[in-house]
C-alpha cells in the first residue's frame, strides 16, 4: 500500500507530485492557487489569499519560534505575490500539557510580528489535543492581502535574478536546535516578516517580473519550480550567491547542499537588467536585504532549466530536492 | 560559493589550476597516446568532484573513475537484507545513519518499515543509539554499522559508553570494510587500467598518509592523499599527472593540514580493542579475505549478530550494475535503469540513494538532458 512517507513533505519532488496528484486534480477549480498566494477578484478589490500550517521542531531556535514564523511566513506569502498584508487568522493543536508560559511567548511575538507589517489577527481557533496525539504545538495560519500592484510575471531574456541576502541559514539554525548533529553554531534562522522590504522594492521598480519566498526546498527548488512554471531558463553564477560561512561548514559537515535548504526571511525576485541597480540599492539599504546579489541571468525563454555555473565555468544542471532527509524545518 | 565575509580570490586560483592541470593531461596525452585515468576511491570525493564541475571540466582530459569508497554502495545485498530484516522483531529500536533508510532491499527499505510502524530512527552518531538505548531500558537498541576506517573509530567510541556506562541494551550489527583490501584486490584483478589514485582525506586522517605506500612499493602506483574542496582536489589531480608524467611512484600527502604520516593513533588504539579483522562480502566483488573489522569475541554482548537471529530470503535479483560501478567498470549512465526506472526517488541499487554514491553524484550533478 502507497504510504505518505516524510518526503512527502519535504518540499521537493515527492510533495510536488502529491500536490499535483491528490490535491489539484480533486480541488482542479479556474484559479488554484498556482504560486505562494492565490489571487482573486471579489468586488471591487483584487484580494490575496494564501494559508500555511506550521510544525517545526523544536519550537523556539536561535533567530525566532513557531509564533514568529508562523506570521512572517504567511505575511510573506502575500507579500511576494505584491499585496499589501491586512489580516490573519490563526489556529493553534496544542498537546495536553504544554506549557502556558511557552504559548504566552509565542503567542506574544505573533503579535509583534504582525504589528511589524501593520497586520490585524482578526479570528482565531483552538484545539487541545491528548498527550501524545500531537508534538507541543502546530499552527495554522491564513492571510488576505489587497493586491495593489499585481506583477506581471513576463519574464524576459537578460533579467537579472536577486536573492536578497544568504541563504541555508533557517535551515542550517533548525537542524543545529535540534541538538541531535552535536553540533555548535551561531547561525540564527533568518526568519522574519520581508513585507517593509519588498514594498521598498516595489517603489524603487515598477518591473519586478516575478517575487517567491525560497522556503522548503530552498533557493534552488523554488528557482526550478519558476524555470518550469513559466518555461525560462535561468543561469545561476555559483560564486555569487551569498552563504555564510558557518552554513557552508555545517553542510560540508552534514552532506547537505544549502541550495536546498530552507529560509525563512529572503526573498529572490526576477528583475529588469535595468532596474538591477535600484532595487539593489534599496535592498542593501535595509538590514535585512544587506547581503542582497544579483545571483543569475534569465538565459532563454524556453527550455525550462535551472542551471549552475560553477566557478570553474562549467555548468550543471539544478533539479527539484529529492528525497534528502530533513527533519521538519517550518 | 560566495562566503558573505569573504572575497573570491580562491576562485581565480582554482581557475588557474585547472588550466595547468588541463596542460599537464596534453601533455600525458601526447606521451602515452591516451587519456590519464584516475580512481577516486572515496564516495565523498565522487561527490564533490561532480558538485564542483571539476569532473565536467576535466572530460577529455582526465577519466576520473569513481571507486569502492562509498560503504552503502559497497555492502552486498544479503548484509542489507539482513539489516532490514533487524526491523521485524518487537521491542526494537533500529537506530541508523540516513543514508541507509531508504536503500533498497530485497522486500523493502528502512524507510518502509519506519512507514509501516516500526521504530526506526536516523542518528548522527552511533553514540546517540546508546543514548537512546538509556531512556529506552525495556527495548532493544540496535545500531546498523555501516562503514570505512572513518567510522569504525567512532563506532568503538560508541560500544566504549555503552561499556563504561553499562548499558546492555545497545548492540551493533557490523558491517564495516576497509580501504586496503579493496584497493589490493583492485590491483590484483587489473580490470580498469589506472594511472594513478586518488586517496580519501577523511580515512587517511585515521590512517595516516605510510598506510598507504603500498600502493607505490607493491604495486608501482602513485597515489596523493586529497581534501575535499575544488582548490584541494585539483591541487592533487596536478600532483598526480605530474608524477604519471614522470612515472614515479610514490604516496604524497597533499593535505597536510589534516592528514598526518601516521594517522590518529587513539582512533587506531581504540578500533583495534573492540574489533578485529573478519572476511567481508562486497557488492560485485565477493567475499574478501579480512577486508572488514567486526567485534572481538570478548564483546559479544555488543554484538547484534550474537543476541539476534534474522531470516534472510535469496536477495531479489535485479539489472542494476552498482557492481560494476563500484569496480570503476562502467560509468553510472551505462547502467540501463540509470535515471529510467532506477532515480533517487526509486532506487533500485544503494548507489542511487547514498549521498556518496556514484549514480547518485551523476544523477544530481551530471545528468543533462
Amino acid at each position: 500500500m502507497e504510504r505518505i512517507t516524510l518526503a512527502h513533505g519535504d518540499g521537493g519532488e515527492l510533495a510536488h507530485k502529491l500536490i499535483t496528484d491528490v490535491f489539484v486534480s480533486m480541488f482542479r477549480n479556474d484559479h488554484y492557487a498556482q504560486f505562494d498566494s492565490a489571487t482573486l477578484t471579489l468586488g471591487a478589490h483584487e484580494l490575496a489569499v494564501t494559508t500555511d500550517s506550521f510544525v517545526v521542531k523544536p519550537l523556539f531556535f536561535p533567530g525566532g519560534n513557531i509564533g514568529k514564523l508562523a506570521v512572517a511566513g504567511t505575511i510573506n506569502d502575500l507579500a511576494v505575490v505584491g499585496a499589501v498584508p491586512k489580516v490573519l487568522t490563526c489556529g493553534f493543536i496544542i498537546e495536553e500539557g504544554f506549557p502556558i508560559q511557552d504559548l504566552k511567548t509565542i503567542v506574544q511575538s505573533m503579535a509583534e510580528e504582525a504589528k511589524e507589517a501593520n497586520v490585524t489577527i482578526v479570528a482565531g481557533d483552538t484545539k487541545v489535543v491528548e498527550r501524545g496525539s500531537a508534538d507541543g504545538l502546530y499552527i495554522n495560519t491564513t492571510g488576505i492581502g489587497v493586491v495593489s500592484r499585481p506583477l506581471d510575471r513576463k519574464i524576459c531574456e537578460g533579467d537579472s535574478v536577486i536573492v536578497s541576502g544568504s541563504v541555508g541559514d533557517h535551515g542550517v539554525a533548525i537542524l543545529v536546535a535540534r541538538g541531535e548533529l552535536g553540533l555548535v553554531s551561531t547561525v540564527e534562522s533568518d526568519c522574519t516578516t520581508l513585507y517593509p522590504l519588498i514594498s521598498k522594492a516595489l517603489k524603487a521598480s515598477e518591473h519586478i517580473r516575478l517575487m517567491r519566498d525560497p522556503t522548503r526546498g530552498g533557493l534552488a527548488t523554488t528557482l526550478v519550480e519558476i524555470c518550469e512554471d513559466f518555461g525560462v531558463t535561468i543561469e545561476l553564477e555559483e560564486d555569487r550567491i551569498p552563504i555564510k560561512k558557518e552554513v557552508e561548514g555545517a553542510c560540508e559537515l552534514l552532506g547537505f547542499d544549502p541550495l536546498y535548504l530552507a529560509n525563512e526571511g529572503k526573498v529572490v525576485m526576477i528583475v529588469p537588467k535595468e532596474d538591477e541597480q535600484a532595487i539593489l540599492d534599496v535592498l542593501r539599504s535595509q538590514p535585512e536585504g544587506k547581503d542582497a546579489a544579483v545571483i543569475g541571468t534569465v538565459r532563454a525563454t524556453n527550455k525550462g532549466q535551472l542551471l549552475l555555473r560553477t566557478p570553474l565555468g562549467t555548468t550543471r544542471r539544478l533539479y527539484r530536492l529529492t528525497g534528502l532527509m530533513l527533519p521538519r524545518i517550518c | 560559493m560566495l562566503d558573505v565575509m569573504d572575497n573570491p580570490t580562491h576562485f581565480a586560483l582554482s581557475r588557474t589550476l585547472l588550466q595547468e592541470v588541463r596542460m599537464l593531461a596534453s601533455q600525458f596525452q601526447q606521451t602515452f597516446g591516451r587519456v590519464p585515468s584516475f580512481m577516486e576511491v572515496c564516495g565523498s570525493h565522487t561527490m564533490a568532484l561532480a558538485r564542483t564541475g571539476i569532473k565536467k571540466a576535466l572530460e577529455g582530459y582526465v577519466r576520473l573513475i569513481s571507486g569502492p569508497g562509498c560503504p552503502v554502495c559497497v555492502t552486498d545485498q544479503v548484509t542489507i537484507d539482513a539489516m532490514i530484516s533487524l526491523t521485524d522483531g518487537v521491542d526494537r529500536i533500529i537506530c541508523t545513519f540516513g543514508d541507509m533508510m531508504r536503500v533498497p532491499g530485497s522486500y523493502g527499505t528502512l524507510m518502509q518499515a519506519k512507514t509501516e510502524g516500526k521504530d526506526v530512527r536516523v542518528v548522527y552518531s552511533p553514540v546517540d543509539a546508546v543514548r537512546i538505548a538509556e531512556q529506552y531500558p525495556d527495548q532493544e537498541v540496535i545500531f546498523l554499522g555501516i562503514g570505512f576506517e572513518t567510522t569504525i573509530p567512532i563506532l568503538a567510541a560508541a560500544v566504549k559508553e555503552a561499556e563504561e556506562k553499562q548499558v546492555h541494551n545497545f548492540s551493533m550489527w557490523m558491517s564495516t570494510k576497509l580501504v586496503e583490501p579493496i584497493l589490493r584486490q583492485l590491483l590484483h584483478d587489473r580490470e580498469v587500467l589506472l594511472d594513478g589514485f586518488l586517496l580519501p582525506g577523511h580515512v587517511s586522517m585515521v590512517m595516516g598518509r605510510k598506510h598507504f605506500e603500498f600502493l607505490a612499493t607493491e604495486y608501482d602506483m602513485p597515489a596523493v592523499i586529497s581534501g575535499f574542496e575544488a582548490l584541494h582536489m585539483l591541487s592533487a589531480i596536478r600532483h598526480l599527472l605530474m608524477l604519471a608524467l614522470k612515472q614515479h611512484a610514490i604516496v604524497l600527502n597533499d593535505y597536510k593540514s589534516v592528514v598526518t604520516e601516521q594517522g590518529n593513533k587513539q582512533a587506531k588504539y581504540w578500533m583495534n580493542h573492540y574489533f578485529t579483522l573478519c572476511d567481508e562480502a562486497w557488492r560485485g566483488i565477493g567475499v574478501i579475505s579480512q577486508s572488514g573489522m567486526d567485534f572481538k569475541k570478548e564483546y559479544d554482548q555488543f554484538n547484534a549478530k550474537m543476541k539476534f537471529s534474522v531470516s534472510t530470503r535469496e536477495p531479489r535479483r535485479t539489472k542494476c550494475r552498482c557492481g560494476e560501478v563500484i569496480r570503476g567498470l562502467i560509468d553510472p549512465p551505462q547502467c540501463a535503469l540509470f535515471g529510467k526506472a532506477c532515480t533517487p526517488l526509486n532506487p533500485i541499487g544503494p548507489c542511487m540513494v547514498s549521498s556518496e554514491g556514484s549514480c547518485a553524484a551523476y544523477y544530481q550533478y551530471m545528468r543533462e538532458e
